[in-house]
């Protein structure tokens, strides 16, 4: 400490590109010293939450690494039995829906309202289009059997009279049907918990949407628009992991059942 | 901003006895500003919401003492006469998941760093008071669903919800207290958060990193860990509730589930964890120890960085938890090796304090007490730790009361002192009163004799194979469980005087003034207790921290006696004025005696407010 100089080092940067309207100085909370510090803060804030995140989804992949490391097979069996074909259409619409985030953000940056509206309606649209898509999903899932714990019944032939193919395909492979059920609870809670993601981040966005109508992203104080940003992106990253871990295990069987 | 009014301030010397009148201006500080229980219920001040966390701690603190004491008196005999086994078990789990995740995962950060980290860094407050809010919330209603779970239904599986006993052989209540968990988990992780973007961005000029406080820098170390280890805690014990609920195979070996995996996921928060309860400790202890040593804390950059590479190795060591649970003998081997790693940052902390004593003028009030009595208890939790990573020790000790000795030392013995010892530290900063210190001194040595004699003794239970979790035991154990348990009294008397002395402080104690125990430090420069937005004027930080110098200090000594003899003089000789005025053959103004009038009452006023 002593060698320490005792020159005065002032490490915060001043405010580079403060609101340049004066209707920006009155969103300062109070405990800040200038825009740049609260931008700063909350775009810190954000990046660090989407860390507790990522770690929380670590946690499960991790277990869903351990259980496909240990039934290879019937990991392989369980994704043949979810719909390909949905999941990479909603893959698509998830994509875009970060475009148009990510223009809506843009948009905010550049004051144009119209276009913030419209893009934050697009992305409104998309997410919804995917949480539909994915009801869809599940509830076919739900009436063949598929759904461990609510409705299993897959391989009761009893239930199911035409699945005694698949049940014998099952013996034959070595593989118990507890270990494709545990693909299964994998799956649903996966893309459960996405979901919620989803839900909570389409939230946000009816919220900025009815905010931005009122033009309240669009007097430079856009930040509110970028860090929900961040989060959607977030949601759509995890989403790109999750779809090739669940749906393309062993390739995707062309040809089959695409509903 | 005017330069030269900051220079001033910076120049300005804290005054630090109880000089005149600036005392009986009335000033606005937190305390007096707003009283109804709404101006503390929807605080956004981070130093009403550390009271709040405070209060609620306490309670939680004397809840899991409480399961304790049931504990310890049931153990009195070898065949469970006190109570059931079954209750025995409800009442180790309602201890260890109180203390745990309601008391000492809190217990410094959400308290001490919540008051004190703004006050460091010279901000106004933490960088998202909303959140800070919102934390204190999550963790009461936690708390609260835990409790319930807890009392109502009881839950038998310990503190680890270790799988499978957790879902195919418990009952429900099991979940509900995992969602009380899972709550106060977001609560610790919001509080993490928070601290990280504050020490990040919210500085005061001049204030680099290597002039940061330890504490500042151990509690980050400590908000780093919160933040990475506490999401996969929730994301394994959603997986336990899911399992639990629905009835499907997830970690349940009887339907293809791994319950090690379990093991892996829960340790990997959970060894992290521990060190979220001691490194806030370490942090409280090297504010002390430099203040009552009078000197500079012995190589800075080595114990700032000490905090961080336990963070950091604190990641790679859970399997240590594992050694007999059937993982391959090859991670054991690692995670042996990484668990000795830990102990070279934790001794460079433990000789780099000692380095600060030697030489120091040490002055043994009470925090210094507390601080020496942690010093002694991390020393023997933290080298008995090391025999617990020694493999082929472990397999001999693992799941006996010699691991419970081992981290009681660390988690009760060195945490609770540090945080008693921080609590009469801050205590004057807080509310501006002073205690008792004679009671102090004497609750800090009864804390560290009750607490040898509860604990040591079982260390000698725990090598000679006494079991842990067990309500009925070999008789031969008796005796040295009846020595735990008279030394838990005392170790309980310990804990409950600074209850009182405390409270009884806040009416009767002498007032504080801002810097009793002339420390440096940005919180000591502002007054006590401190305003709503904590600085009149924004500091400017010019050196490190820790600038003690005794010969200063006996300047300082000289300065406040004279001050003293002065004012005494003016007051004698205002007096004889006074009497002059009376007699009516004053040659002066005449206003002397309404002056007085005026300041007098005035005094009462402020007395009033108070």
């Amino acid at each position: 400490m002593t060698a320490e100089s005792n020159t005065l080092t002032v490490d915060k940067v001043p405010a580079s590109d403060p609101p340049s309207d004066s209707s920006g100085q009155h969103l300062l909370h109070h405990h800040f010293d200038d825009m740049a510090q609260q931008r700063e803060c909350n775009t810190l804030m954000m990046w660090a939450f989407l860390v507790t995140e990522i770690m929380m989804f670590g946690g499960l992949f991790c277990a869903y690494a351990v259980y496909r490391w240990s039934y290879p097979h019937a990991f392989a069996i369980g994704s043949h039995h979810i719909k390909w074909f949905m999941g990479s259409l909603n893959t698509g619409v998830l994509l875009v829906s970060s475009l148009t985030m990510a223009m809506a953000v843009h948009s905010a940056a550049l004051r144009n309202k119209k276009r913030l509206v419209t893009y934050l309606a697009l992305t409104l649209v998309l997410g919804w289009a995917f949480i539909g898509i994915k009801g869809i999903e599940w509830t076919q899932d739900y009436h063949e059997g598929l759904m461990p714990g609510i409705a299993w019944n897959y391989y009761d032939t009893t239930v199911h009279p035409h699945h005694t193919e698949e049940v014998q395909k099952l013996a034959d492979a070595g593989v118990s049907p507890n270990a494709v059920k545990m693909f299964m609870v994998f799956y649903f809670f996966m893309t459960g918990l996405h979901g919620i993601h989803m839900i909570i981040g389409l939230t946000l966005v009816t919220i900025l949407l009815v905010m931005a109508s009122r033009g309240k992203f669009t007097n430079g104080n856009d930040q509110p628009v970028e860090i929900s940003g961040l989060y959607w992106h977030l949601i759509d990253i995890i989403w790109i992991f999750l779809f090739p871990l669940l749906y393309l295990v062993s390739g995707i069987k062309l040809g089959g059942p695409l509903w | 901003m005017n330069t030269a009014a900051i220079e001033a301030e910076v120049n300005h010397v804290p005054q630090t006895a109880s000089i005149g009148e600036l005392e009986f201006e009335p000033r606005n500080h937190y305390l007096n500003n707003g009283y109804g229980w709404k101006s503390w219920l929807f605080t956004l001040d981070h130093k009403r919401i550390a009271i709040l966390y405070m209060v609620s701690i306490t309670v939680f603190f004397f809840l899991g003492g409480l399961a304790a004491l049931m504990i310890r008196l049931n153990l009195l005999t070898p065949y469970s006469h006190f109570i059931k086994p079954e209750t025995y078990n409800r009442m180790f789990t309602m201890h260890g998941v109180v203390m745990v995740f309601f008391f000492l995962v809190p217990a410094i950060p959400a308290t001490l760093g919540n008051f004190v980290l703004p006050l460091m860094l010279g901000a106004k407050d933490l960088a998202f008071p909303r959140l800070n809010l919102l934390s204190w919330y999550l963790y009461i209603i936690g708390g609260i669903i835990c409790l319930y779970a807890l009392t109502m239904g009881g839950v038998d599986t310990g503190w680890t919800f270790y799988e499978p006993y957790s879902s195919m052989f418990s009952n429900g209540y099991v979940v509900i207290a995992i969602v009380g968990v899972f709550l106060a988990g977001f609560s610790s992780i919001l509080t993490g958060l928070n601290f990280i973007i504050t020490t990040h961005k919210m500085r005061a000029p001049g204030l680099t990193w290597f002039r940061l406080p330890i504490f500042v820098w151990s509690m980050y170390a400590t908000s780093v860990i919160q933040v990475l280890g506490t999401p996969v805690l929730a994301i394994s014990l959603l997986l336990v509730a899911i399992e639990t609920l629905l009835k499907v195979g997830i970690f349940d070996p009887k339907m293809g589930g791994d319950p090690i995996l379990f093991q892996h996921l829960f340790w990997f928060y959970s060894h992290p964890a521990v060190y979220i309860m001691v490194l806030p400790g370490m942090a409280v202890i090297s504010e002390l120890v430099t203040c009552f040593a009078r000197k500079p804390i012995f190589g800075y950059r080595f114990v700032a960085f000490s905090s961080i590479a336990i963070a950091v190795i604190s990641f790679l060591v859970w399997g240590h938890h594992m050694f007999t649970s059937g993982q391959s003998a090859y991670a054991g081997l690692m995670f042996s090796f990484l668990s000795f790693a830990v102990g070279i940052p934790s001794a460079i902390k433990v000789f780099n304090w000692t380095a600060t004593l030697y030489k120091g003028s040490i002055r043994l009030d009470a925090p210094m007490l507390y601080t020496l009595g942690f010093l002694g208890l991390f020393l023997v939790g933290g080298l008995t730790g090391i025999y617990l990573a020694c493999i082929a020790v472990d397999v001999h000790v693992t799941d006996t009361y010699f691991v419970i000795a081992h981290f009681h030392y660390i988690m009760v013995g060195a945490s609770v002192s540090a945080f008693l010892g921080g609590i009469h530290f801050w205590w004057p900063k807080m509310t501006g009163k002073m205690y008792n210190e004679g009671a102090a001194r004497i609750a800090a040595m009864l804390l560290f004799i009750g607490f040898n004699l509860t604990f040591f003794p079982q260390f000698i239970l725990g090598y000679q194979g006494m079991p842990r979790r067990y309500a009925i035991y070999a008789p031969e154990f008796q005796t040295l469980n009846i020595l735990s348990t008279a030394g838990a009294t005392i170790l309980a008397l310990g804990y409950l005087l600074p209850f009182f002395y405390l409270l009884w402080s806040l009416k009767h104690g002498k007032s504080a003034g801002p810097n009793p125990w002339r420390a440096t430090g940005l919180e000591w420069q502002t007054t006590s207790p401190p305003p709503t937005f904590n600085f009149d004027v924004v500091p400017v930080v010019r050196i490190g921290p820790y600038a003690y110098n005794p010969a200063a200090d006996e300047l300082e000594d000289k300065r406040i006696e004279f001050e003293e003899a002065r004012q005494k003089y003016e007051d004698n000789r205002e007096q004889m004025n006074g009497a002059k005025d009376h007699n009516g053959n004053g040659n002066g103004n005449g206003h002397g005696a309404a002056d007085r009038q005026d300041s007098q009452a005035l005094h009462e006023e402020t007395e009033r407010d108070r």
